[in-house]
């Protein structure tokens, strides 16, 4: 065992994703970087990661929100950018944690969706949207299993 | 703004989703960035170390795999803290990277036991369906600042 000395003590560090196609992550990059002021901007393939003192973070975050309301998404990352223990130069391979957004983001067409379609709705309207009910997957039937099995022999 | 806990608790989606209509989430990255920001000792492979099992007692009994215990170092704390919970049933991704399923177990049936507003649904498959999830998602939000005021 060693000491663990952190770094980037006192920051968070936030990916902002985009699917869309009137915004490129090269945009969403730009646009950060032109009011970065010295917060750390990291261009990726899916948007962008920021790291720096919550309160610049928040003004970025807020300002790229505004480029494509319904089609940017953004969520905390426990760990800054370039971080031995979870950057892939060191790693090699997907980054731990990359199969989960690769699968969110295989939904994000059905959210981009919502969020508009739910952004003009009215009090009893929404009301009305969140009561409909969301089809849960019925089981596999046994006798179905059992052909399977008996298929599969 | 009330803190929410949200399961997958590395969800994209709904992280975005909470923070958006005014409310904090409460992910994995919250503690994970805490105990990344904490001087102490390296202990390979370097992001638990022999403490959080120990931690993690408080949620899990002793005979429990200490990989659970050591999760539960990082999701206990967040749970006593969360004022309300979205939950997503069965979610495909949680049984890879989110790594382990006991742990998920123990944690849905500690947002469950736990006495406060609770949101269960499941991903959308359709453009129809995402309509539905984000509007019951933003209902149970504007609920809770009701709670709030």
């Amino acid at each position: 065992m060693k000491p663990y000395v952190p770094q980037y003590v006192g920051t968070v560090t936030k990916y902002v994703f985009v699917d869309s196609p009137d915004t490129t992550p090269q945009d969403i990059a730009t646009a950060a970087y032109e009011i970065a002021q010295g917060v750390m901007i990291k261009e990726t393939c899916f948007g962008c990661q920021i790291t720096g003192l919550p309160e610049d973070v928040k003004r970025i975050v807020d300002h790229l929100r505004l480029l494509d309301p319904f089609r940017i998404f953004i969520k905390d990352r426990g760990f800054p950018p370039g971080d031995s223990r979870r950057c892939r130069a060191d790693l090699g391979g997907a980054r731990p944690g990359y199969l989960g957004h690769e699968y969110e983001m295989g939904l994000v067409r059905y959210f981009s969706h919502g969020l508009k379609e739910t952004d003009g709705m009215t009090k009893q309207a929404l009301k009305k949207a969140a009561g409909n009910e969301l089809p849960v997957e019925e089981p596999l039937d046994a006798e179905i299993l059992e052909k399977l099995f008996s298929e599969e022999e | 703004m009330a803190k929410v806990f949200i399961y997958p608790a590395t969800s994209l989606i709904l992280s975005d989703l909470v923070e958006r209509f005014g409310h904090e989430p409460l992910g994995s990255a919250i503690s994970i960035r805490e105990h990344v920001q904490t001087p102490g000792f390296d202990s390979p492979p370097i992001q638990m170390t022999s403490e959080d099992p120990q931690k993690g007692l408080k949620w899990a009994a002793v005979e429990v795999p200490s990989g659970v215990r050591g999760r539960m170092s990082l999701y206990g704390p967040l749970v006593e803290q969360a004022e309300a919970a979205i939950i997503i049933d069965e979610p495909d991704f949680a049984f890879g990277c989110m790594g382990c399923a006991r742990t998920n177990e123990l944690l849905v049936f500690m947002l469950r036991e736990k006495d406060m507003p609770r949101l269960e649904l499941r991903y959308p498959a359709t453009k129809e369906e995402g309509v539905t999830f984000v509007a019951k998602i933003k209902q149970f939000l504007k609920d809770l600042e009701v709670k709030h005021e």
